[in-house]
């Protein structure tokens, strides 16, 4: 690509007009080039660098009237590095071209500023929820509602009906709402994964000699959605086990604060749950924690932010600057440093409602295991939002496995159209972050590989399964 | 001595002291041990022993809330005025839907025993369903959950007044109707001098116990959609594991109902007549 427009403003040589005698390295084609001299890049390779250059051509221009006679002779005669210094003199180009870059956002002015955006109370939703105490959203000039959702249904139901811009998901909803599995099917798009790890299996105290699965049957197990992780990953766990999900044991769907009232009445005997009600059943002294499910498959995701297709097309600026804002949230809460800071930031009424200390051992991962002994799990839940084309096609085979779906799929097809690897890749790029260079991947889920190449090879080679 | 409704008065506070001392001297508040190591730390220590909240805990609670009713801290967290306020609003917004409904709709069918007994088996069938089923349809329908519960609100209430109000009217003595017949009384004049003073009572008591089933309603919606009133309240302490909140929520609720209860009490004795 070339930008013939955006060539170096301080250099007398290069003409910014390129006329039809233009005689500059950009304007004339590569075989019929007879001189070397003042070859340069029409346009700097990355994004930040192409910025500087177009705050500088916007100021020189303007100094010179958009004369382009008047700036070359003018640089010839007093020389590039003199003007340069004299400019900064005058404009502090340093601090334009930064501000230029901060109100970047999606490259242009936000169509909307106020967004509803839903969550579900469950530390998944960390980076969606800190955004808004912390100053993310409004630092990318968005007016941002968190709306604390009573259930996953609803939450499907609200973005549906659109009265939410955007919402926290289980990784799988905007696979099966684009497809029309337990709803109307309605394109979605999944630009991040909100958590990745951050799920237990808890027991109810009374089970505590009974750690081995095969010892499960006839238990009651509470998940938080059909087309969850959690629902997913108890499946897998039991059936890796020899035990059928849908015969040997009971799998309820039951929202995560039930779950905890539940396993004290004795209603249930455990469940894979979201945190914190996973640690809250420890704190509350009725259950501990039986694995965490980084246990079962180590960064697998869980928690999704996704919207509908419509949103992301039509107003593309307000969805690059929500991306960006979720997109930093998720890098702080990255880093272990600041967990503290979160945990304290979202437990108030207005987000999780959760005591601190209980959020505290979810986020940092040193934990009280019901079991006795304080465990030392950093990366218990962690935060990257590349949404990895595999995990995709991963959930498509499970969910084919157990019957949501039936018939040929086309996984690759509808992992792209819904998982936007690339797109975030590039603007993780953008901010100096690094994605992954591809977006498939072989996972190792308790110690068998799947490879996404080949979705139908590993589905058939499971002995427990519905299809 | 005293006269009986004085009596009755000093026997309910003696008996609700007794209930309420046994129960906050049954339930003493753990004590925490003076040493913790981590892990007691980190498993909560004494404080999430599992108990009912004592009296004094919930009167703690409320005291707390009710001094500042009012209160705004972002879009999940309002003071307890705030929300028992958008309850009311969906409540009455449903309930005056419902009776604009009703009202006329049963007059009619009173007075023709022909409808009444062609649109029985519909409101016998619909009547009985219970008002959550009614909110996966309507918010696929309506697609937008403020309108769903109050959908859902006006549904539920429209029976109790539509049956009410039909009965009533079917009811009123033919002797009456009769006279009105003398008297050479126009139609229009018949019902509403004749027939409306007479079934009102009936009429009354249909609203009387719609009200009860909207209030009683809008709890359990409001749990499900979320975002603000009473019901969201409770969904959101319950999230917590808050039981104090919970049971002083509880209190508020029927504390509401009651009043509501009393204000088409009040009406009621306003319409009624001696025969």
């Amino acid at each position: 690509m070339t930008i013939k427009s955006l060539g170096d403003a301080f250099n007398p040589d290069v003409d910014l007009t390129h006329g039809a005698a233009c005689a500059c390295a950009a304007c004339i084609p590569a075989g019929r080039r007879f001189t070397a001299a003042a070859v340069e890049p029409a346009v700097p390779a990355d994004t930040e660098a192409l910025v500087d250059r177009m705050v500088e051509n916007a100021v020189v221009r303007s100094v010179f009237g958009g004369n382009e006679i008047a700036r070359r002779s003018f640089l010839k005669t007093i020389g590039a590095g003199a003007f340069a210094a004299a400019l900064a003199g005058i404009i502090p180009l340093d601090r334009v071209k930064a501000a230029v870059k901060d109100g970047m956002g999606g490259g242009g002015p936000l169509e909307k500023t106020r967004l509803n955006i839903g969550f579900v109370p469950i530390t998944c939703a960390t980076p969606i929820i800190m955004a808004h105490p912390m100053g993310f959203y409004e630092r990318q000039g968005l007016d941002v509602q968190v709306i604390k959702t009573a259930g996953w249904a609803v939450a499907r139901d609200k973005s549906l009906n659109k009265e939410y811009d955007a919402a926290h998901m289980l990784t799988p909803m905007p696979l099966a709402i684009t497809m029309g599995a337990g709803s109307t099917a309605q394109p979605f798009v999944m630009p991040a994964v909100e958590n990745i790890n951050g799920q237990a299996i808890v027991l109810h105290v009374g089970h505590k000699d009974k750690r081995d699965p095969k010892q499960w049957k006839g238990f009651k197990f509470g998940v938080p959605f059909e087309y969850s992780m959690h629902n997913f990953l108890l499946r897998y766990y039991v059936a890796e086990h020899g035990l059928d999900p849908d015969q040997d044991i009971q799998i309820r769907v039951v929202p995560p604060p039930e779950m905890v009232a539940n396993l004290r009445a004795g209603n249930l005997d455990g469940y894979l749950s979201p945190d914190p009600f996973n640690q809250r059943a420890v704190w509350e002294k009725v259950g501990f924690i039986h694995l965490l499910t980084k246990e079962i498959w180590e960064g697998h995701p869980c928690c999704a932010f996704a919207c509908s297709k419509a949103f992301a097309d039509e107003l593309p600026n307000t969805y690059g600057a929500l991306m960006m804002a979720l997109l930093e949230a998720t890098a702080y809460a990255a880093d272990p440093a600041n967990r503290k800071e979160i945990s304290a930031a979202i437990a108030p009424a207005n987000y999780l409602n959760q005591p601190v200390p209980v959020i505290e051992q979810v986020l940092t991962g040193r934990f009280a295991d019901g079991l006795g002994a304080v465990q030392d799990v950093p990366d218990r839940i962690d935060f990257d939002p590349f949404p990895w084309h595999s995990m995709g096609v991963w959930i498509l085979t499970q969910m084919k496995r157990w019957g949501y779906v039936s018939g040929d799929l086309d996984y690759r097809a509808i992992a792209e159209q819904v998982y936007l690897a690339t797109e975030t890749g590039e603007r993780m790029k953008a901010m100096g972050q690094t994605p992954p260079e591809t977006t498939y991947r072989t996972h190792t889920i308790m110690g068998k590989v799947f490879d996404p190449a080949d979705p139908e090879g590993y589905l058939s080679s499971f002995a427990i399964r519905r299809g | 001595m005293p006269s009986l409704r004085i009596r009755a008065a000093l026997l309910s506070l003696a008996v609700l002291a007794v209930i309420l001392g046994v129960w906050e001297l049954s339930n003493p508040a753990p004590v925490a041990d003076a040493a913790q190591d981590e892990y007691a730390r980190l498993m909560g220590g004494a404080d999430t022993q599992a108990r009912l909240p004592a009296p004094s805990d919930i009167l703690g609670r409320a005291w707390e809330e009710l001094s500042d009713p009012f209160y705004d801290a972002g879009p999940n967290d309002k003071g307890i005025g705030i929300q028992i306020g958008y309850s009311l609003y969906r409540v009455g917004l449903g309930y005056i839907a419902a009776a604009a409904i009703a009202l006329p709709l049963g007059f009619l069918i009173g007075m023709s025993p022909l409808a009444y007994k062609a649109l029985d088996p519909f409101i016998q069938v619909l009547r009985p369903i219970s008002p959550l089923a009614w909110m996966p349809l309507a918010l696929f329908v309506i697609k937008d959950s403020q309108a769903s519960a109050i959908f859902v609100i006006f549904i539920c209430s429209i029976w109790p007044m539509l049956l009410n109000t039909a009965f009533g009217v079917a009811n009123v003595r033919k002797d009456w109707v009769n006279v009105a017949r003398t008297h050479e009384l126009g139609a229009l004049a018949t019902a509403f001098r004749v027939i409306l003073p007479a079934a009102a009572p009936t009429i009354v008591t249909g609203m009387r116990i719609s009200i009860g089933i909207a209030w009683l309603v809008i709890v359990a919606a409001e749990m499900l959609v979320g975002g603000t009133g009473i019901g969201y309240y409770v969904w959101n302490e319950w999230n917590n594991l808050d039981l104090t909140s919970v049971v002083f929520s509880i209190l508020i609720i029927g504390m509401v109902g009651m009043a509501l209860d009393m204000i088409l009490g009040a009406l009621a004795r306003a319409v009624a007549y001696a025969d």
